[in-house]
């Protein structure tokens, strides 16, 4: 018998995902600032913390980099920490035990030991928060072997993707875009995995791929919706993790559409784009390529205060739209 | 303290703390890995002057005492977490030499299969979750080992070994708070060798003693001659007691001095030549507890003959055995970057 499907928002998924596995595993436990009785800054954790009491849900002190360490320690040591950073800004506090030590701990020691820490960032733009609460660093953390970078971009991938994070044995890097918490849809009740390393066709087409991430999954899909009735049939390819990066479903794709575009919040040079447009030029789907490829990604600024320089500085609907139609009619 | 009657047990009452505590056999024991510390050192040095072993190596030449009297009174489930200048306290928390010196040429039978060399040194088996070549590094992921313990209820104490250069990093600051707050079983261990590389204590830190730093959260610091092994065991016995009774961290700060230079760059320009002589001639380690185990009684010249060969049999052994071992195939770079799944 399918299991129970629910609308829930993108925040109750990830909540449901930790409550399983604290539920199955009593190895697993929740680490981060005012993630317990406050419930966190997104009230990611909620009231966990009166489910599973203080020592399963533990604050730490304002501490990223001692937090992290301790994360990491514990995981070397049999334990399955999932830490949450307030902003995925902070990851820069606490880089040194994240790309020194948990991405390489295993390599380090000849395979003798496997760092199972699962990190939460809530990441991105659109919150005002403004300059040093609202980057894209995703791609900072892919450029490191030993780490496992996801961005699940519904509640039904936050909440599988997660679960498949703590049972996986090494270090899983999770980037929960804020603005997609309160996004709902379906999410069955219980026990599932989505595969970390494999992409989603989100939305078959002919004319063009879209390769998105994270947020910029849905706003490929309403702009999609609008293309259509241009005539313009868009496939919209969810990356949803950004390494190991699953090159086939993308290169594919291509070949069926002979057009890409990339679309992402993080900045736009040495990025996802970057990487996915380098992927396919090396691909046997360069040759089925009729036009050059496109990035769509932010700006070459920090992010601004103000609302309207906000919006600006991240692909929008209408900036994908655009440079769909001009994709397709070859003006580029 | 097997073997030793009532009459010697009493003739000992007034010796220092070591002499008390613990057996004839096991204090030659550490003498014996004293030694075994400081040739493995001293072989290492040879290896990488003719070319044998590649990149640097920071060497604790002078510091035996601290690793051992440190690892005296853990156990073998008990962990620890070690720094660049490890190699002390992976033989002290009982590694082999011979897979030490095979990591060391870089070999498929070195401890972490010629993928970590010195600086990333480990013994897992034995409780060492491995030497780290980030200043400061190995702090927070000891205490994450203590919450293991304590969670798990595994009754393991864990000590964390850092230098005074470490001192200053924000995560010392940081990992003692939390163990502080949560009163997790571990150690801090500062090894105070009087520098951060070229950079003295005097110029790099604000507090005379490190110890003073525990002040700040509300541990036990404690001060010891980190070159009489008595006054080290004594220290670290006390504070894993404390640490497996369940109340919480101490911070030992243990005063010591590198007879070698920083690293194999090093030109000891910050230094005089008269400092590191009386450091060597006056204040050596293993000459102290040598003198000491001779004085009191717990070995002669002949038994202090007979460690001497032992270990330099060990040593031409260990060398010959990481000479020997295979390097691991280039086809296998890509190996333990991530678990390999069936």
């Amino acid at each position: 018998m399918d299991a129970m499907v629910r609308e829930l928002s993108y925040a109750q998924a990830i909540q449901e995902a930790m409550a399983i596995a604290m539920d199955m595993d009593e190895r697993v436990f929740l680490m981060g600032e005012d993630i317990g009785v406050y419930g966190g800054a997104f009230q990611v954790t909620g009231d966990l913390v009166e489910r599973y009491g203080t020592e399963r849900v533990i604050d730490t002190p304002i501490s990223e980099l001692g937090g992290a360490g301790v994360a990491v320690g514990a995981a070397l040591t049999g334990m399955r920490p999932i830490f949450e950073f307030q902003f995925s800004d902070f990851a820069t506090l606490a880089m040194e035990q994240i790309v020194n030590q948990a991405a390489k701990m295993r390599f380090m020691l000849g395979g003798e030991v496997s760092v199972p820490v699962v990190m939460r960032f809530p990441a991105g733009s659109g919150t005002g928060a403004a300059a040093q609460h609202s980057q894209s660093l995703e791609a900072w953390l892919g450029h490191v072997p030993g780490l496992k970078v996801i961005q699940p971009a519904t509640p039904y991938d936050a909440k599988g993707m997660l679960l498949a994070a703590v049972a996986d044995p090494d270090p899983v890097m999770i980037f929960e875009h804020k603005l997609l918490y309160k996004m709902k849809g379906p999410v069955p009740e219980g026990y599932y995995t989505v595969p970390i390393g494999k992409a989603d066709i989100r939305r078959e087409g002919r004319d063009l791929t879209i390769v998105a991430t994270s947020i910029m999954v849905q706003k490929a899909l309403d702009a999609a919706a609008t293309l259509e009735a241009e005539g313009i049939d868009v496939e919209v390819v969810d990356l949803r993790t950004i390494r190991p990066m699953d090159k086939q479903t993308v290169i594919d794709s291509v070949k069926k559409t002979s057009r890409l575009m990339c679309v992402y919040e993080a900045v736009k040079t040495l990025g996802i784009g970057a990487e996915v447009s380098a992927m396919i030029a090396e691909s046997e789907a360069f040759d089925y390529l009729d036009a050059p490829i496109v990035r769509l990604g932010g700006a070459e600024t920090p992010i601004p205060y103000n609302p309207e320089l906000e919006k600006a500085t991240v692909p929008q609907v209408p900036d994908i739209i655009a440079a769909a139609r001009d994709l397709v009619k070859g003006v580029r | 303290m097997a073997g030793a009657s009532k009459a010697v047990t009493d003739s000992r009452a007034n010796l220092p703390f070591v002499y008390r505590q613990y057996s004839a056999e096991q204090l030659r024991e550490v003498l014996h890995k004293m030694y075994l510390i400081r040739r493995f050192e001293e072989g290492a040095e040879d290896s990488y002057t003719r070319g044998l072993i590649h990149g640097t190596m920071h060497l604790s030449i002078g510091q035996e005492a601290s690793a051992m009297g440190i690892c005296m009174p853990l156990g073998e489930d008990d962990q620890i977490t070690s720094t660049h200048r490890g190699h002390g306290h992976c033989i002290a928390k009982g590694a082999e030499v011979k897979r030490m010196f095979a990591e060391f040429f870089g070999k498929t039978t070195g401890y972490c299969k010629g993928r970590g060399g010195s600086m990333h040194i480990a013994d897992v088996a034995k409780g060492n979750l491995g030497a780290n070549g980030i200043v400061g590094g190995g702090i927070p992921i000891a205490v994450g080992a203590a919450l293991s313990s304590k969670m798990m209820k595994t009754g393991k104490v864990v000590v964390s070994f850092f230098g005074d250069g470490a001192n200053n990093e924000g995560a010392f600051h940081e990992a003692l708070n939390m163990a502080a707050v949560w009163k997790l079983p571990v150690i801090f261990v500062c090894e105070n060798n009087g520098y951060g590389m070229s950079t003295s204590t005097a110029r790099s830190t604000a507090v005379k003693n490190i110890a003073d730093r525990a002040a700040a959260y509300s541990m036990p610091g404690v001060i010891v001659n980190g070159n009489i092994f008595s006054e080290v065991a004594e220290a670290s016995y006390k504070a894993v007691e404390r640490a497996r009774a369940g109340e919480g961290p101490t911070l030992i700060e243990s005063k010591t001095y590198r007879h070698r230079g920083h690293s194999k760059s090093d030109r000891n320009r910050y230094r005089t030549k008269e400092e590191i002589e009386d450091w060597m001639s006056n204040r050596d380690p293993i000459t102290l507890f040598e003198n000491e185990l001779r004085e009191f009684g717990f070995i002669d010249d002949k038994g202090i003959e007979a460690i001497r060969g032992a270990v330099a049999q060990e040593i031409a052994d260990g060398i010959e055995f990481a000479k020997t071992s295979p390097s691991p195939e280039i086809s296998e770079t890509g190996n333990y970057v991530y678990t390999e799944q069936a």
